[in-house]
């Protein structure tokens, strides 16, 4: 199956991202750039970690407009599978294909170091490898990884299993103490309604490697690859 | 004599006549300006009086410090660029090659520190790439006052916020680094920012221009009216106007530069250019004139075709502007259109601007109308050299004279555990992950070993290779011995990437001292470089490059002399990386070099006792190239499980460091230090010997053979245990526990309480702590 990478120009985990769907599940994966119309036939949709067009608005303020993010919508709606990292996640709520928004960290300050998430639901495309309840070990590294939503949203997404994870103690438990940046419910990454559109603040994609400290962002890709190859049989 | 067109240069309309007072202004010496006319055969133009200002102050003609840098060893096999570029490359085999650079950002963070932090972040970025290579790690060492300092802390939070905002946007991790806090930076903090970049090494290209009808090109940002004279301002002491001078520093735009990177490194992969270099300090004319200085070529550049911010800016501001995120570029002639093309695709401009031309000539135009001529390259090899005097201060001689032995021990450190939790809550000793939790490290996934440990170690993709990065530099080991100090800032630094794992291989050096005109700093400046030459020479690890920071000095004072080392080591397999930590309870701890009754210029002597007195602990350079080569032939043997240099705050710090600085999994340990009845209590515990390693084996029959083998002293002296167990210390006439999550609190609490006020219910602890005897 084949991966697009959108590249705008502050994109700065893209070649992360590719590495991860090459070297980490073997699969086929393409740089697509911001200017162009062109998602290159692929399967699934990577939008990486960085800062976009800078950023000095509002994270993803400006990339929701650029050409590549038409089509990006176009094949959310079309019901592919899109995966928003960081600045990813950032860029897919502004461009409206998920609900919420990402504010400055509660501290006001950059914070980058490992954090601990809880599996809240595998009955996905992107954690259908992963156990319930599952406590993973992924980095994180952002200035504006705040999640917030109405009252309203926040119930729908919490009664729809719509929140795949979030900020737990290495024990599983939610503190306001694991949470690294001031998150309505503690929530590290959601997907949209129709399940085809994650966001997420942490970097499963620097997860993938037992020398770099994890390997608990690998079941996310191979989730997205198995699911594809069973949709694709039936 | 070259065809310079001297009569032809003629004062514009407007600029100011050129009188003594002018001349002075531009920080000409009387001296200097003798050797300018002499040089011109004229009376320069207003403009040139600004070039040449700029060329000849400290920070770009490094006048006092060339003739004492030409001593240092630059060269070894694998150097492929020493000194004089932008940054110095090395081979790491495997056809890569390493570019790494050191610079300071001193004087404008001293002013306005975000933005000061994060453009030194910029250039040091911008010297790296634009050899060819991409950054993947940065690094930083950071000095400033005490925290108790509203100032100071505000100083301290704004530096590491720039230089984070700045290396985050870029995508290159901060990996690792030091920070430092003396009173000797309360006015005066230093910024010295590392940047290591990797590149294939038939992708090098140099800065030196070359062919003549080639044009000049001005690529990326605009040129502004920002930051003129800041080379200038770098060259002065820092003074109560200092702060009216904020102006002149600079704002960066890391977004631009992300562009400016991408688009650098592929305009070098595409062959449409010659030469590159970063406007930096000075811009447009340093840039230039250096260029063609090292190409032995003449340059003519068209101001009115430099594209600008701003209208109605004159030559001399075109030329002196230091707006960042700039590069001049050398295109191979008719290759201009692919060099715009390349340029537009991210968005920025390139304009030629000038070209490279047969007559050694500098020259500079505004139109048709020339306004700045000078003989070629002697505007840069003419600029004045100065042997100053050179004088140690009675002062310092008085203070190292001082016996640390005759200082009296506090009625508290009757109990040692309370020195020992004093020392690791000291801000300089304890955990900086208040600094780090702020800059990415992980981004690029290939940080093996990030901020925190001894070296930071970032893979080689397609390799089983690593580089091991540090920067390490004790200005109070300096002040009370320079020559002694200048060692041991590379030995230590050689150490550090040793105990990652890593074969030191070079470094890059930041010189940050005070005005170099005064005998005393003079002397500092002098014995410490000759330092730094005696031990690079020693450990095979030459200077490929560097940054002279001087007038270092506010109406507080100098600084300590603080030489800062940048070491590149080569990790030769993956297997090889090694943790500071200790991994496994149960293991036997093992002391690489030994003990001594030095307790000069110590964290001790300044946390507890406020004094920066005696001499330091003395430098072999021979014996620490003996304890490397055995310390490494363990770890390729398999036999280590951790390693630890020993430094600020002596062995049993190092000891603590080993059990606490991992949070997730802590170590007790007992050890067995009664061996050393002779040396005082202190010394042993908290004394700063150099050549020392701390580390833990499952195999201590082997380290100890190999320790033999090298002549390296080597000691058993006790377990790894559980947290629980404590930190248990047996001295000849002694012993003391203390408990690891009372250390783990000063350690890890110290930096957060002090910034952010947040207090941890330590007195708790405390009480609870008890010494198990004596």
């Amino acid at each position: 199956m084949k991966f697009a990478i959108v590249r705008f120009p502050g994109s700065n985990c893209d070649e992360d991202a590719l590495l991860a769907v090459t070297e980490g599940i073997g699969q086929e994966a393409v740089y697509c750039w911001h200017k162009d119309h062109d998602l290159q036939d692929a399967d699934v949709v990577i939008l990486p970690g960085g800062f976009s067009y800078g950023d000095y608005l509002r994270a993803g303020a400006i990339a929701r407009f650029s050409p590549i993010m038409q089509e990006v919508i176009a094949h959310a709606n079309r019901g592919g599978a899109v995966l928003g990292i960081c600045n990813g996640f950032q860029i897919a709520c502004e461009a409206g294909l998920l609900p919420g928004a990402l504010l400055r960290n509660a501290s006001l300050r950059f914070v980058s170091e490992p954090v601990n998430i809880r599996v809240e639901s595998i009955a996905t495309q992107f954690t259908c490898n992963y156990h319930i309840g599952q406590t993973l070990q992924v980095p994180i590294a952002h200035g504006d990884g705040r999640f917030t939503a109405d009252a309203d949203t926040l119930e729908r997404l919490e009664g729809e299993g719509h929140v795949l994870f979030r900020y737990v103690t290495a024990n599983g438990h939610v503190t306001d103490r694991a949470n690294p940046n001031g998150s309505a419910r503690n929530i590290a990454g959601i997907v949209n309604a129709a399940g085809n559109v994650l966001g997420m603040m942490p970097h499963p994609e620097r997860a993938l490697d037992a020398k770099l400290g994890s390997t608990d962002g690998l079941p996310l890709f191979t989730s997205i690859l198995e699911s594809f190859m069973a949709g694709a049989k039936s | 004599m070259s065809t310079v067109n001297s009569h032809k240069v003629k004062p514009r309309a407007g600029d100011p006549a050129i009188t003594p007072a002018l001349v002075a202004e531009h920080g000409i010496t009387p001296f200097e300006y003798e050797r300018l006319l002499a040089m011109m055969g004229r009376e320069p133009t207003f403009t040139e009086l600004g070039v040449v200002s700029a060329l000849w102050s400290e920070h770009c003609s490094y006048k006092h410090s060339r003739p004492l840098l030409q001593g240092l060893p630059t060269k070894a096999p694998w150097v492929l660029q020493g000194p004089g570029e932008n940054a110095g490359v090395i081979s790491v085999g495997d056809g890569l090659a390493v570019a790494f650079k050191i610079e300071s950002h001193n004087h404008p963070s001293a002013v306005e520190p975000y933005q000061g932090a994060a453009t030194g972040v910029g250039g040091i970025l911008r010297d790296v790439f634009t050899m060819g290579a991409r950054p993947i790690a940065l690094l930083n060492s950071l000095r400033f006052g005490p925290l108790s300092n509203a100032r100071v802390r505000w100083l301290f939070a704004g530096c590491v916020k720039g230089i984070g905002d700045y290396g985050n946007c870029m995508g290159v991790p901060t990996v690792g680094g030091e920070v430092v806090f003396d009173p000797s930076y309360e006015g005066n903090p230093l910024v010295n920012a590392m940047c290591v970049g990797v590149m294939r090494e038939e992708e090098l290209i140099r800065a030196v221009a070359s062919g003549v009808g080639n044009p000049i090109m001005a690529v990326g940002a605009r040129t502004g009216r920002d930051g003129i004279h800041g080379a200038s301002f770098a060259s002065e002491d820092l003074t109560a106007e200092s702060e009216a001078k904020r102006p002149m520093v600079l704002d960066g735009a890391p977004f631009t530069e992300k562009l400016l990177l991408e688009a650098s490194l592929e305009l070098i992969r595409s062959g449409h250019i010659v030469a590159i270099q970063d406007m930096g300090a000075a811009g447009l004319t340093s840039s230039s004139a250096e260029m063609a200085e090292r190409g032995d070529v003449g340059v003519t550049i068209d101001v009115t075709r430099v594209p600008v911010r701003e209208q109605g800016m004159t030559p001399y501001e075109i030329l002196l502007s230091e707006s960042q995120e700039r590069m001049l570029v050398v295109a191979i002639k008719g290759h201009e259109d692919e060099v715009t093309k390349i340029l537009a695709k991210w968005d920025l401009e390139a304009a030629v601007i000038g070209e490279v031309i047969a007559d050694p000539v500098y020259r500079v135009t505004e139109g048709e109308t020339i306004v700045a001529e000078f003989p070629g390259s002697r505007l840069v090899t003419e600029c004045p050299r100065y042997t100053i005097e050179a004088r140690e201060s009675a002062a310092l001689i008085a203070a190292r004279a001082q016996n640390p032995h005759d200082v009296t021990p506090k009625p508290e450190e009757r109990d040692h555990a309370w020195t020992l939790e004093r020392l690791l809550a000291s801000p300089t000793i304890a955990s900086k992950a208040w600094v780090w939790r702020q800059y990415d490290s992980t981004v690029r996934t290939s940080t093996l070993v990030g901020p925190g440990s001894d070296a930071a170690v970032v893979r080689l993709r397609g390799t089983d290779k690593a580089i091991a990065l540090c920067i390490d530099g004790n200005g109070r080991h300096v002040a009370l011995d320079p020559r002694n100090g200048g060692r041991a800032a590379v030995c230590e630094a050689a150490r550090n990437v040793a105990c990652s794992g890593a074969r030191p291989k070079a470094i890059t050096n930041n010189l940050n001292f005070g005005n170099p005109k005064k005998p005393e700093v003079y002397f500092q400046l002098r014995e410490a470089v000759a330092g730094i030459g005696e031990a690079c020479t020693i450990l095979e690890t030459p200077v490929t490059g560097g940054n002279v920071s001087l007038y270092n000095e506010n109406p507080l004072g100098a600084i300590h002399p603080t030489p800062t080392i940048g070491m590149v080591g080569l990790v030769e397999s993956l297997a090889h990386v090694t943790p500071s930590a200790f991994q496994h309870a149960g293991e036997t701890i093992v002391l690489l070099g030994e003990p001594t009754d030095e307790l000069g210029a110590s964290e001790y002597l300044l946390t507890v006792h406020g004094k920066t007195i005696g001499a330091p602990p003395v430098c072999d350079a021979n014996k620490e190239r003996a304890l490397i080569e055995a310390l490494l032939e363990s770890i390729a043997s398999g036999h280590v499980r951790s390693a630890h240099d020993c430094s600020d705050g002596g062995l049993a710090v190092a000891l603590a460091e080993c059990g606490i600085v991992n949070k997730a999994h802590q170590y007790g340990f007992t050890v067995d230090l009664s061996q050393w009845s002779s040396l005082s209590p202190r010394a042993l515990l908290f004394g700063e010997a150099h050549g020392r390693v701390v580390i833990s084996t499952s195999s201590a029959a082997d380290v100890m053979t190999v320790a033999r083998k090298h002549g390296v002293p080597a000691f058993e002296i006790g377990v790894v245990t559980n947290a629980a167990d404590g930190a248990a210390f047996t001295l000849a006439h002694d012993s003391f526990r203390a408990p690891i999550d009372w250390l783990s609190r000063a350690f890890h609490e110290a930096i957060p309480v002090a910034m952010d006020g947040e207090t941890p219910a330590e007195h708790a602890i405390a009480a609870s702590h008890a010494p198990i005897s004596d």
